[in-house]
């Protein structure tokens, strides 16, 4: 096939006009070039047919569908701006996860669009791939149009993403959970779901099963220091940067 | 006239043809399935979460723990994605290492699968014939790593270290000894490039083994010809990749259309099957070994020549030498920032693919700009197809039900993550 004109990201900005949000074009380094488009709920099946039937797109399978929790997206969680006599602090903001139990769960006050679902399409005709994401209108219960009628695979992934984070895609013919235990309770990758968990499980001899009971650790610093700069880089560019403006 | 109810009919999770720990719930007519109903995550560790907790470098062990017979393959998503946010480019030799690898974890894989297979329709020695060869494999594992299973072997920037220049020999045991062991390290005098060579020179006569075992098999054939038959749409619709998709005629694989590694610069064909149905899938895996084995010796002929590192030369990335930690202090605060901080990854997001033996293995990785991932999600490909179960078994008998689990090579370290 001859190579088109266009890249994908033009002829998506010149299919659908306004009728998608924003098309971004990913620069990175390896040969495949990769497009995230974004689409409001309300226009998102009529985005996917014409993805996969039209030609020029031709996105016939579905590779993957995840949800994303994009609470605490981008957030300091650990003073790193300054230091005592005794070194860094330890986890001022205590957000990150495993650093909280269930009742300490940090509770934002505002979070714009917290919650996405974001389609991996891959046409193996044109041997091209597409991202595609939307963001749940509400917060409180992200609800998101199902894709089953376009492509049927996409059931399960619609399923795990509503028992890991609680988007519920309406039209989905059996939206159950599909990878937590029999009668959880919570959505366990969500931001604000601790790491070790609400409950566990063991086997109890006096009343002869396995009974559910509070979890007894106690929420650790498992994880070093997060960082947001890194000035050894940054002094690295700035470096390059000044060799470059030199010459 | 008496009311006659179809049942339902609890298979596994403690079967052994469940593969792990799958439990389906079928609901039967006779002998004839109405519904089928996977129930998975039986084996659900959180790794996503897990790996959203801590620094990039340190969920590579977490990858070698999905699908835990193609552990190098899961890897190379991983270090893929956080590479391609960092922008780095990872040296020749490295990059022909990983190539090598992928292969030889993918003729591990096939074996594993070629055994497991055979043992679930009734071919008992098939699984010990395939254990030899995986043997030899594995300790080509343990010799760049350490590990015979969970290699941690590649990292960003790279592989953790160059190939051993001997291959590690049986010692004399009181059941190796003499001639036996003679015999054992016939081929391991040499580096591991000259073991790998002689395996790939005979490997090709050990797949005539099982194809002789197997293929003209009447019972082999009677279990798997025309048994869960996949069409070209359904394998499309229901997102199959690998050897699901190629069985149907398609010929799509992630290492020719959007080569990765060294992918591009090797000679391999991809086989494709016509009916779609599980005999053709036993053919796809069994011509699939025999062309990895293709694969690796043209990366044993040229990793013989190719010199240069195997990780990236930028001590915020990839560590320093041993020798230079003993001499320097900038190379020893290197390493320990390294390993206990990780390094910051640019803000932004990016899903790198590789054909894994299952079929398409990907990893989408979004960064906020920390020395953690924001959010990892592993695609995995036996999730996708077993989602097709229900559509696929509908119809058959419960002993195609098993035929159908073997043959959509699950492995539930993948499929529940």
């Amino acid at each position: 096939m001859a190579e088109p004109e266009n890249t994908l990201a033009q002829r998506l900005q010149a299919r659908f006009g306004d009728r998608i949000v924003e098309c971004i074009e990913h620069t990175y380094a390896h040969a495949h070039g990769e497009v995230t488009l974004v689409v409001a709920p309300d226009r998102l099946l009529e985005v996917a047919r014409v993805l996969r039937d039209e030609p020029e797109f031709g996105f016939e399978q579905l590779t993957d569908l995840c949800g994303i929790d994009y609470l605490g997206y981008g957030q300091v969680e650990w003073d790193t701006e300054d230091a005592t006599s005794e070194g860094y602090s330890r986890g001022v903001e205590g957000l990150g996860p495993g650093r909280f139990d269930w009742d300490s769960r940090p509770r934002p006050d505002r979070q714009a669009k917290r919650f996405a679902s974001v389609v991996h399409l891959l046409s193996i005709r044109n041997n091209q791939r597409l991202r595609l994401r939307t963001y749940a209108g509400d917060d409180a219960l992200p609800v998101i149009p199902s894709l089953v009628d376009v492509w049927p695979g996409v059931n399960w992934f619609e399923r795990e993403a509503f028992d890991l984070f609680g988007i519920v895609y309406e039209g989905h013919p059996d939206l159950r959970r599909i990878l937590t235990d029999y009668g959880f309770v919570g959505h366990p990758f969500r931001k604000d779901f601790p790491l070790i968990g609400n409950v566990e499980v063991r086997y109890d001899a006096e009343q002869e099963r396995v009974i559910y009971q509070p979890v007894t650790i106690e929420p650790r610093v498992l994880v070093p220091r997060v960082l947001r700069q890194d000035s050894r880089r940054e002094q690295a560019e700035a470096e390059i940067a000044n060799a470059a403006a030199g010459k | 006239m008496q009311e006659i109810r179809n049942y339902s009919l609890n298979f596994g999770p403690q079967h052994p043809a469940a593969h792990g720990v799958l439990r389906l719930v079928l609901e039967m007519e006779g002998e004839v399935v109405q519904r089928a109903d996977p129930h998975v995550g039986l084996l659900h560790r959180g790794t996503e979460k897990l790996a959203e907790s801590k620094p990039f470098n340190q969920s590579i062990g977490y990858m070698d723990r999905l699908d835990y017979v193609s552990m190098m393959c899961n890897e190379h998503a991983y270090v893929m994605a956080i590479e391609n946010l960092l922008g780095i480019q990872v040296p020749e030799r490295a990059l022909w290492i990983r190539t090598m690898f992928d292969e030889i974890t993918r003729i591990l894989n096939h074996l594993m699968w070629v055994g497991a297979n055979g043992l679930d329709l009734g071919a008992m020695a098939v699984m010990l014939y395939a254990f030899r060869e995986r043997e030899e494999l594995m300790d080509c594992y343990e010799a760049v790593s350490g590990a015979r299973m969970h290699a941690a072997y590649y990292r960003p920037g790279g592989v953790y270290r160059d190939l051993p220049d001997q291959m590690p020999q049986y010692k004399e045991t009181p059941w190796h000894k003499g001639k036996e062991l003679k015999r054992l390290n016939a081929w391991r005098e040499g580096s591991m490039l000259d073991f790998l060579d002689a395996f790939c020179d005979d490997f090709p006569q050990r797949v005539d083994e099982y194809e002789t075992l197997l293929t003209e098999n009447r019972i082999w054939k009677q279990r798997t010809v025309g048994i869960g038959v996949v069409s070209q749409e359904q394998a499309l619709a229901w997102g199959m990749t690998g050897h699901m998709l190629r069985s149907t005629g398609i010929a799509w694989d992630v290492r020719k259309k959007q080569p990765y590694a060294k992918y591009a610069e090797v000679d391999f064909d991809i086989p494709v099957g016509t009916a779609g149905d599980c005999y053709d899938r036993y053919l796809i895996k069994v011509a699939e070994m025999r062309e990895s084995a293709r694969i690796i010796k043209q990366c044993v002929a040229k990793l013989r020549t190719l010199e240069g590192p195997v990780m990236i030369r930028d001590f915020k990335i990839g560590p320093p030498s041993r020798e230079e930690m003993k001499t320097d202090m900038e190379a020893l605060i290197h390493h320990f920032k390294l390993f206990t901080e990780g390094y910051v990854v640019p803000e932004g997001e990016t899903y790198a693919a590789v054909e894994a033996p299952k079929g398409e293995f990907g990893c989408y990785l979004v960064s906020d700009g920390a020395n953690k991932p924001f959010r990892v999600k592993l695609r995995a490909p036996g999730f996708a197809h077993l989602s097709s179960m229900d559509e696929v078994v509908r119809g058959h008998m419960l002993s195609d039900v098993v035929a159908m689990i073997g043959t959509y090579d699950l492995v539930f370290g993948e499929v529940d993550r």
